[in-house]
């Protein structure tokens, strides 16, 4: 069986303003939220995705609705008036943060 | 005038592009109150003032004709009043085709507000600062085409007030779309921080359509969406305590579920205990959502504080252009060849035509939207090299795309498929102005 990803058990979208990025990550069944909690930090997400995002990242937790929102500075590029990426907005970017494996 | 139980709001559009049939359905079914466009982005606002420029009478959204004539004679039929920022540049040359197309229609007497105010250009030096990223104006080296404020409920209550069947502006701040025609009808306060943050959350979820119907949203398997290609646009049922009910037409695709509200309800927000937008600093940390019915989430507990006192500016510049190539491979050993074709590229660009510009290769369909995040590459037997150049000089762009063009006949064996495309750019900075440096006005128009 294959390694098992947030995608398993989370839903998530992603949102552009400038040069930032905030992607909102939502736990399916609240028994999951206390995992995903503990296993997808900030800290989890720059060191994935060190060469991505390239500044802060900041965790804003949402737990009466089992999901958490994170913003994440000089993640797109310089923005979608200037990366050359096909997704300049990081739509698509939601899906890295899903593709991460999870544990438990 | 207090009395009022629900107010329901439509959406008609939540960005410049948005389809244009569920707008009718709304206008036609939707027993709405409102009906709201929202088609402003800051790369669509830069966009407006570049047409204007180029045509003094034009600047506004370029489907504002197509709606209008897809929704005016519904809405006037129903009573269902018009709020959109279609003016985008040019609202005076807005409200006019509104109004040519009431007469059109025949729909005598249809009052047509235009609000103005929001460009404030004459504010913008080169010494104007940005806010979020050091620099100034002087610094971009582009040229500026406009700078607009976002304003707030206060600048279009007063068209509101005047007894506008359609209220056509420009640079509002998205939720106050939706929030003004709650403040003009429930009589709230510009300080009842709580209604507001209440009435905020609405225009938040409600302004981009259907993100919060089903679309931007269908995972096969995993978060399943009924007839996505016909999906509907939302509506909001909204009490005077600002509470409220997202929902839609029972029979149009898409669903309204607790999971299309949640993943809407932060989508763009940074903090969630402090959106910030002209009228409040709205509070969605203690909202509830609840599935009350099929298709139909109740959400409570928003609330608000003291609204910002500086106001945002978008500055939109000139950007050049934007050129794309690309050319495919596939079949045996389609990922060498096409990554020689790439490598065949960027040589003949950088070291024998000496090209400036930004310059960016992907191999679309083993790693390009992900590529700078360094997720390992997937193999394929169908790839295509998509070259992309940003320039303010046109003939290196031309360049660019004659070289990958140029692979049909001198790159890896089996490359076919070429296209290419130039498309023109803005570039945008945001910057703050005092709230008093603004003055918004009205003018009234009768078809």
């Amino acid at each position: 069986m294959s390694q098992k990803t947030i995608h398993d058990i989370a839903h998530a979208r992603a949102g552009d303003k400038g040069n930032t990025s905030n992607i909102s990550v939502w736990a399916y069944d609240p028994k999951d939220y206390p995992l995903l909690k503990r296993q997808l930090t900030a800290e989890r997400i720059k060191s994935a995705f060190p060469k991505l995002f390239t500044g802060t990242i900041t965790r804003y937790e949402m737990d009466n609705l089992h999901g958490m929102n994170f913003v994440m500075l000089d993640a797109l590029e310089g923005g979608v008036n200037t990366s050359l990426n096909l997704d300049s907005h990081g739509k698509s970017f939601s899906y890295l943060i899903l593709s991460l494996p999870i544990e438990g | 005038m207090n009395d009022i139980q629900t107010i329901r709001l439509g959406c008609g559009a939540g960005f410049s592009s948005d389809r244009l049939g569920p707008a009718v359905d709304l206008a036609q079914r939707g027993a709405l109150d409102y009906l709201i466009f929202e088609c402003i982005g800051e790369r669509t606002m830069a966009f407006g003032h570049r047409d204007r420029m180029l045509d003094p009478a034009r600047g506004y959204n370029p489907q504002l004709r197509a709606r209008m004539r897809g929704v005016l004679a519904h809405c006037h039929a129903n009573g269902t009043k018009i709020v959109t920022n279609m003016g985008v540049a040019n609202p005076r040359a807005a409200a006019l085709l509104v109004i040519e197309i009431a007469r059109e229609l025949g729909l005598t007497g249809l009052k047509v507000a235009c609000v103005e105010g929001d460009d404030v250009t004459h504010l913008i030096d080169p010494d104007t600062e940005f806010m979020d990223h050091p620099g100034a104006v002087k610094d971009v080296g582009l040229r500026m085409v406009g700078a607009n404020v976002y304003l707030g409920v206060e600048a279009l209550l007063p068209a509101l007030q005047a007894g506008a069947d359609v209220v056509i502006a420009g640079r509002i701040a998205d939720p106050a779309l939706f929030l003004s025609p709650l403040v003009h009808r429930f009589g709230w306060a510009l300080d009842d921080w709580t209604a507001l943050g209440r009435g905020t959350l609405a225009g938040h979820l409600m302004e981009c359509g259907m993100q919060v119907t089903g679309g931007y949203f269908a995972d096969p398997g995993f978060k399943d969406v009924p007839r996505l290609a016909d999906c509907g646009f939302p509506i909001a049922e909204v009490a005077a305590d600002g509470s409220f009910v997202i929902t839609k037409l029972d029979d149009t695709g898409g669903c309204v579920t607790p999971a299309t509200v949640k993943e809407q309800l932060l989508y763009e927000v940074h903090d969630p205990a402090a959106y910030l937008t002209p009228d409040v600093t709205a509070n969605f940390r203690g909202v509830s959502v609840t599935e009350i019915g099929t298709d139909r989430v109740r959400l409570t507990g928003a609330d608000g504080s003291a609204r910002p006192e500086k106001l945002k500016v978008t500055i939109g510049f000139d950007g050049g252009f934007l050129g794309e190539g690309g050319i495919s491979y596939a079949g045996p050993n389609a990922r060498a060849r096409a990554t020689l074709a790439a490598e065949v590229i960027r040589e003949r660009l950088t070291r024998i035509n000496r090209l400036g510009g930004d310059l960016r290769i992907d191999l679309v369909g083993m790693n390009s939207l992900h590529q700078t995040a360094e997720v390992p590459v997937s193999d394929s037997a169908d790839i295509r090299l998509h070259v992309a150049l940003r320039s303010t000089d046109r003939d290196d762009i031309d360049m660019m795309l004659w070289e990958v063009e140029s692979l049909l006949c001198c790159g890896p064996a089996g490359g076919g498929g070429y296209r290419g495309q130039v498309t023109p750019c803005v570039v945008t900075h945001s910057c703050l102005i005092a709230r008093d440096q603004t003055s918004p006005t009205f003018e009234m128009f009768v078809a």
